[in-house]
């Protein structure tokens, strides 16, 4: 799988609260999520972002509440791919639940800067960064995620181990 | 070379003798718990999965207590679609609003955690069902619905920090200042994803409530689940709720660890998370003299009868701040109904204290007492994210129920350990 977009950059700890607001928990609409995206931090996110933008951003993202509208919001206002130093867990579930590919690679904050074009392949393990003519890798994804992720998320997974 | 409790309780659920951090396992899940924000929520999970009839290897509970009492006729329907699936399931452990309350407190209170089962829901704070020794972690929706409609799931066996507490609490200091403590010491992310066991002798003298308070938010910490080795206290509690026969776990001798931490809380002080991270703590010493204009004392962090029993004491006789609302939100019914026989109701009303219906409302800003820009709020619940409790211009300091009570009486942020000494409080 490999993913092209122009980056944006956000620090560390960013929550569930600042990426879908508590408030919205009410509506599981995805179209409607992608319109809060990022709201708590960024209230215009949806209007800057473009289809399969990247996020790279810090360390524990998508820390707080399990709220799965959170990733579903990221996904649905045009996010490609999320590159973090670290996830909090239940957003990384998430994401690979619904097909969101999330990366998790230490130093990439100091290797990606913002609105640089990078492209990601995932199977390989590298981002080349098209904006400063550098490729770097990261640790491979597990095989069981990749399963997961190449099959569209979580419930196309079981779906076919509930054929079996 | 052996398992410790969380290891054990992934094994056992998966079908295998043994199992090792970093290994995926697909597990047998025993209880399912949902709230009005995971039910609605999971039904398009459970129809993409093809799923009409639940399994019956699963305990399922459904507690509505986020957007309840409705503040909005979305929230309403959200509530009306929540109570509509438990009757089309026949789910019997239903809790609707006036015999139920914040999902974690009933799920306890109501006998439902068990040690060595494994039991998600849909929100973090499901981390709390550890301080009964089981393995219990907060899930997104499509992950509840595969849990609730297959009846097993993947885990990764996480890694397990053992934190050793060492020492006797002082007496200004609660669990919840305990749980300051280690969010600041573990700030640098030294236990993000992974399982933490707690223990030693803070922990063996700990209630129950307490227990919980810890286990509630490890959550904040990020771990993946936090457990606590069932004792006489944890089976006292439940022999008195649970009906069927317990089989506690417990980790072997030679259990591995990745790290054990160990602290002496012996001089341990008040301390407060200031905003916009949990993880942003100081001692409330420092923080003395902030102005505040909300105090609120609830949630499922500090909620319960040991809450509001030492909130009590210290509003005895007192009255609230004149510029300050304090807001109390019992845990749950029952303990609304404690806290009545006791009398701690009739001192917060009489202290100027408003009291909510035991509800999610205040704490993730969904309603009954949001913040406006420029003000802030002192909280004994688990999140000051910003824009938490409303406006993303106010702030929110998280503290003790005792450095609630005590700051909203004063109208400014202020360290309890004074008057608690000088009333002789515990």
């Amino acid at each position: 799988m490999k993913l092209r977009g122009r980056v944006w950059k956000y620090g560390d700890e960013i929550d569930t609260d600042g990426i879908y607001p508590g408030k919205y928990l009410v509506s599981f609409d995805p179209a409607e999520a992608g319109q809060h995206a990022m709201e708590g931090i960024e209230p215009d996110f949806h209007n800057k972002i473009s289809k399969g933008d990247i996020l790279v951003v810090g360390n524990n993202f998508g820390s707080g509440s399990a709220r799965e509208q959170a990733a579903l919001a990221l996904k649905y206002a045009g996010v490609g791919a999320v590159i973090a130093e670290s996830f909090a867990r239940t957003f990384y579930r998430n994401a690979i639940n619904i097909g969101l590919p999330v990366i998790e690679m230490k130093g990439v904050q100091n290797r990606i800067a913002e609105k640089d074009e990078i492209e990601v392949d995932l199977d390989a393990g590298k981002i080349r960064n098209l904006t400063q003519g550098k490729e770097f890798s990261f640790p491979s994804i597990d095989a069981f995620i990749m399963e997961l992720l190449n099959m569209g998320g979580a419930i196309p997974y079981y779906k076919n181990r509930m054929k079996r | 070379m052996g398992m410790n409790m969380t290891e054990k309780i992934l094994a056992r659920s998966s079908g295998k003798s043994v199992c090792r951090p970093g290994e995926i396992v697909e597990a047998n899940v025993d209880v399912v718990m949902l709230h009005d924000v995971g039910t609605p929520g999971i039904q398009n999970p459970l129809k993409e999965l093809g799923i009409e009839e639940l399994p019956p290897s699963v305990d399922v509970v459904i507690i509505p207590d986020h957007f309840s009492p409705a503040p909005t006729v979305k929230g309403a329907e959200n509530l009306k679609l929540t109570r509509e699936f438990a009757r089309k399931h026949r789910i019997k452990n239903y809790y609707e609003l006036g015999r139920g309350g914040i999902c974690h407190q009933v799920m306890a209170e109501k006998g439902h955690i068990k040690p060595g089962h494994v039991i998600v829901g849909p929100d973090s704070h499901t981390t709390t069902y550890g301080a009964f020794g089981a393995f219990a972690t907060g899930l997104g929706v499509t992950d509840t619905a595969i849990a609730l409609g297959i009846g097993r799931l993947w885990f990764r066996v996480p890694l397990t920090i053992r934190v050793l507490l060492r020492g006797k609490m002082p007496a200004a200091v609660s669990a919840k200042d305990l749980s300051l403590f280690l969010l600041k010491k573990f700030s640098g992310y030294e236990v993000l994803n992974k399982a933490m066991e707690l223990c030693g002798e803070v922990i063996e003298r700990m209630s129950v409530d307490g227990r919980m308070c810890l286990c509630d938010m490890a959550a904040e910490m990020g771990a993946k689940n936090c457990i606590i080795p069932p004792d006489g206290i944890t089976l006292d509690y439940l022999r008195a709720r649970v009906k069927e026969p317990l089989s506690p776990v417990s980790s072997d001798k030679d259990a591995v660890y990745e790290e054990t931490f160990e602290f002496d809380i012996s001089k341990l002080e008040p301390q407060v998370a200031c905003p916009h991270t949990p993880f942003n703590v100081k001692k409330a010493k420092e923080m003395e003299g902030t102005r505040i204009d909300q105090a609120f004392l609830g949630s499922c962090t500090n909620g319960r009868m040991e809450d509001l029993r030492i909130a009590a004491r210290l509003l005895k006789n007192e009255q609230v701040h004149p510029d300050v609302r304090l807001i109390i939100t019992p845990a749950s019914q029952e303990i609304y109904l404690q806290a009545m026989q006791e009398g701690l109701i009739e001192i917060f009303v009489k202290a100027g204290g408003a009291i909510t219906a035991p509800t999610c409302g205040i704490c993730f800003g969904g309603h009954s007492g949001l913040l406006a820009p420029g003000e802030v709020c002192i909280s004994s619940s688990n999140r000051n994210y910003m824009g938490r409790m409303g406006s993303p211009k106010a702030e929110i300091y998280l503290a003790s129920p005792a450095t609630v009570a005590v700051s909203a009486v004063e109208g400014k942020i202020t360290d309890p350990a004074y008057r608690m000494e000088k009333g002789g409080i515990r």
